[in-house]
C-alpha cells in the first residue's frame, strides 16, 4: 500500500530522504548515547544496580513466582473466559428473551468497568484474609472481563457465518442446538480465531494488574526486588523485556496453531459490520 | 451508604480527574500516534522502521509497566522528580496509546482504496499532498471506529493510574470500599455506572459520527 503513496524516488529524492535518514540516525544516536550518558551520571550503570538481576535467588524469583505465576493467571483466566464467553456468547443469540437479556446486561456491564476496578472491588469484598486470596481475585477480574469481550467476539463470529448454512441445516432437520455445535460454532471458531489470539495477549498483559492487590505475578516481584535494592529503572527494564518476550511467544505459538488448525495463511477477517463495536471491549 | 452518597462531591471530583486524564491523554495521544503513523508509510525507511519498532514494543508491554517506568524508574535517573501527577499520568497513557492511535490510523489509510492514492499520483501531487488532500480526509473517516475503540480502552485504562496515588475514580473506589465495608457492591456499583456512562457517551459519539461521516462508497 505505502508504496502507491509516493513514487520511485529520482536521485533528487533519494538525496533529500539520504539527509532525513540521516539526520533521523543522527537523532536516535544522540538520544541513545544521552540516555546511556544519564544512566552513567546518575549511577545506573554500577553493577551493584543489576547485581540482583543476574543472582541466582532473584533469577529464580523472577522467573519461577514471576513469569511462572503470571503465565498460569493468564492460562486460567483464558480457559474460563473462553467456556463464559461462549456461554454468554450463545446466550446472546438465543430466541429466547430471558435468556438474551441477561446475557447482554452482563457481557456490556463487564466490558464497560475498568479491570482495576473490577478486581479491587473482588478483592477487597471477597479476596482478602480468609478469602479467595489475590491470585483468584486477578483470575476471576480477568475472566469476567475476558469473558464478557470473547461472548461480543463468538457472537459477531457467529453471524458472520453465511445464513445459507444455518438454513441448510435445519432444512435438513437438525435441532437448534445441533445447528449451533454442529453447524455454526466450528466454522465460527475458524473466523474468530484472531480475535481470540489478540485477547489471550490482552488478558496476558492484564495480569500485571496484579500489583495493585500485590496478586503473585512478575510486576509484584518487581515490585518486591526494587523496593529491596532501589533499582527501580533496571527491574522495570527487565520486566518489560519479559513481558515483551511472553507476549511474541504467544503470539507466535497461536499463529501457529491457528495456520494448523484453519490451514489457510490468511484466515477470514471480520468486517468492520459484521464485528459491531468488539473492538470497543479490548483493553487494548 | 450515607457515606458515599453525602460526600457525593469526592466521587463527582474523582471523575472529573479520570475526565481530565482522558481528555488531555486522548488528544496528545491522537496527534502523537498520527505521526507515528505518517512516519510507517512514509519513504524515509529508518523513519519507518523506528515507528514499527515503537509499537510492537510500547503495544506488547503492559500499561501497567509503562507507568512503573514514568512514576518509579524514572525518578532514579532524575526525571519527572518534580512533576505533578495527572502530568505524569497524562505522559503513560500517551506513551501507551500513541502506539494503539498509530494502528488504527493506519488501519484507516490502508482502508482507502488503492485507486484514490494512484488518481492522487497521476495528477502529480507530492506526498505530503496526497496525504493531505486525498488519503487523510478519507482515512480519518474510516478510522472512527477504530480509533473509537482505542479511546474508550484508553478512558478504562486510565483507572491504572489509581496504582500510582491518583485519586481518579478507581482510587476514589478504593477510598470509599475502605471505610464502608458492607456497602462496598452499592460502591462499586456507583462508580462501574460513572464509567459505563463515560464508554457509552464515547461509542453513542462514535457511532453518531460515523453514520454522519461515512464515505460513499
Amino acid at each position: 500500500m505505502s508504496t502507491v503513496l509516493f513514487d520511485t524516488p529520482g536521485p533528487r529524492t533519494q538525496a533529500r530522504h539520504r539527509i532525513y535518514s540521516t539526520a533521523a540516525w543522527l537523532l536516535l544516536v544522540l538520544a541513545i548515547a544521552g540516555f546511556v550518558w544519564r544512566m552513567q551520571t546518575e549511577g545506573e550503570l554500577t553493577y551493584a544496580k543489576w547485581e540482583p538481576l543476574i543472582t541466582p535467588v532473584f533469577v529464580k524469583a523472577l522467573l519461577l513466582d514471576g513469569v511462572l505465576n503470571t503465565v498460569k493467571m493468564a492460562v486460567f483466566a483464558v480457559v474460563f473466559a473462553l467456556i463464559i464467553g461462549l456461554v454468554l456468547g450463545v446466550g446472546k443469540l438465543s430466541d429466547r428473551s430471558w435468556v438474551r437479556w441477561p446475557s447482554w446486561v452482563v457481557v456490556e456491564f463487564f466490558r464497560a468497568v475498568p479491570l482495576l476496578l473490577l478486581i479491587i472491588f473482588i478483592y477487597f469484598t471477597y479476596g482478602v484474609g480468609d478469602g479467595i486470596g489475590s491470585f483468584w481475585s486477578v483470575v476471576i477480574g480477568l475472566t469476567l472481563y475476558n469473558g464478557s469481550v470473547l461472548a461480543e467476539v463468538f457472537r459477531a463470529g457467529v453471524n458472520a457465518v453465511p445464513a445459507g448454512q444455518a438454513e441448510a441445516a435445519y432444512a435438513i432437520g437438525m435441532r437448534k442446538t445441533q445447528v449451533m455445535t454442529l453447524v455454526l460454532l466450528p466454522q465460527a471458531v475458524k473466523i474468530m480465531l484472531p480475535a481470540i489470539i489478540s485477547q489471550m495477549v490482552v488478558a496476558l498483559k492484564d495480569t500485571s494488574l496484579g500489583y495493585y492487590i500485590l496478586a503473585p505475578g512478575l510486576t509484584t516481584v518487581g515490585r518486591q526486588i526494587y523496593g529491596e535494592f532501589k533499582n527501580q529503572f533496571q527491574v522495570a527494564l527487565v520486566m518489560a523485556a519479559l513481558y515483551i518476550g511472553l507476549n511474541l511467544i504467544l503470539t507466535f505459538l497461536a499463529t501457529k496453531v491457528q495456520h494448523r488448525l484453519v490451514g489457510e495463511k490468511t484466515p477470514l477477517v471480520l468486517a468492520d459490520g459484521d464485528v459491531g463495536n468488539v473492538q470497543s471491549g479490548r483493553a487494548l | 451508604m450515607d457515606d458515599i452518597f453525602s460526600r457525593f462531591d469526592l466521587v463527582l471530583r474523582a471523575f472529573w480527574l479520570t475526565i481530565q486524564l482522558l481528555v488531555i491523554s486522548g488528544i496528545i495521544s491522537t496527534v502523537f500516534g498520527t505521526v507515528l503513523a505518517a512516519m510507517r508509510v512514509g519513504p524515509v525507511s529508518v523513519l519507518s522502521k523506528l515507528g514499527a519498532l515503537y509499537v510492537s514494543l510500547v503495544r506488547n508491554t503492559p500499561l501497567l509497566v509503562v507507568f512503573i517506568f514514568v512514576f518509579v524508574a524514572a525518578p532514579t535517573l532524575g526525571w519527572f522528580v518534580e512533576t505533578p501527577f495527572l502530568l505524569k499520568g497524562t505522559i503513560a497513557l500517551t506513551v501507551y496509546t500513541s502506539a494503539f492511535v498509530c494502528e488504527a490510523i493506519r488501519a484507516g489509510i490502508n482502508s482507502v482504496a488503492l485507486g484514490q492514492a494512484e488518481a492522487a499520483r497521476a495528477i502529480g501531487l507530492t506526498f505530503t499532498g496526497t496525504m493531505r488532500e486525498v488519503i487523510l480526509p478519507q482515512a480519518f473517516r474510516a478510522t472512527v471506529p477504530p480509533l473509537a475503540s482505542v479511546l474508550i480502552a484508553l478512558a478504562k485504562n486510565t483507572s491504572v493510574a489509581a496504582a500510582f496515588g491518583l485519586m481518579e475514580a478507581t482510587g476514589r473506589m478504593r477510598f470509599f470500599t475502605n471505610n464502608n465495608a458492607d456497602d462496598r457492591p452499592l460502591i462499586f456499583l456507583t462508580f462501574a455506572l460513572g464509567y459505563i456512562i463515560i464508554v457509552e457517551t464515547m461509542s453513542f459519539g462514535a457511532a453518531t459520527l460515523e453514520r454522519r461521516w461515512r464515505v460513499a462508497k
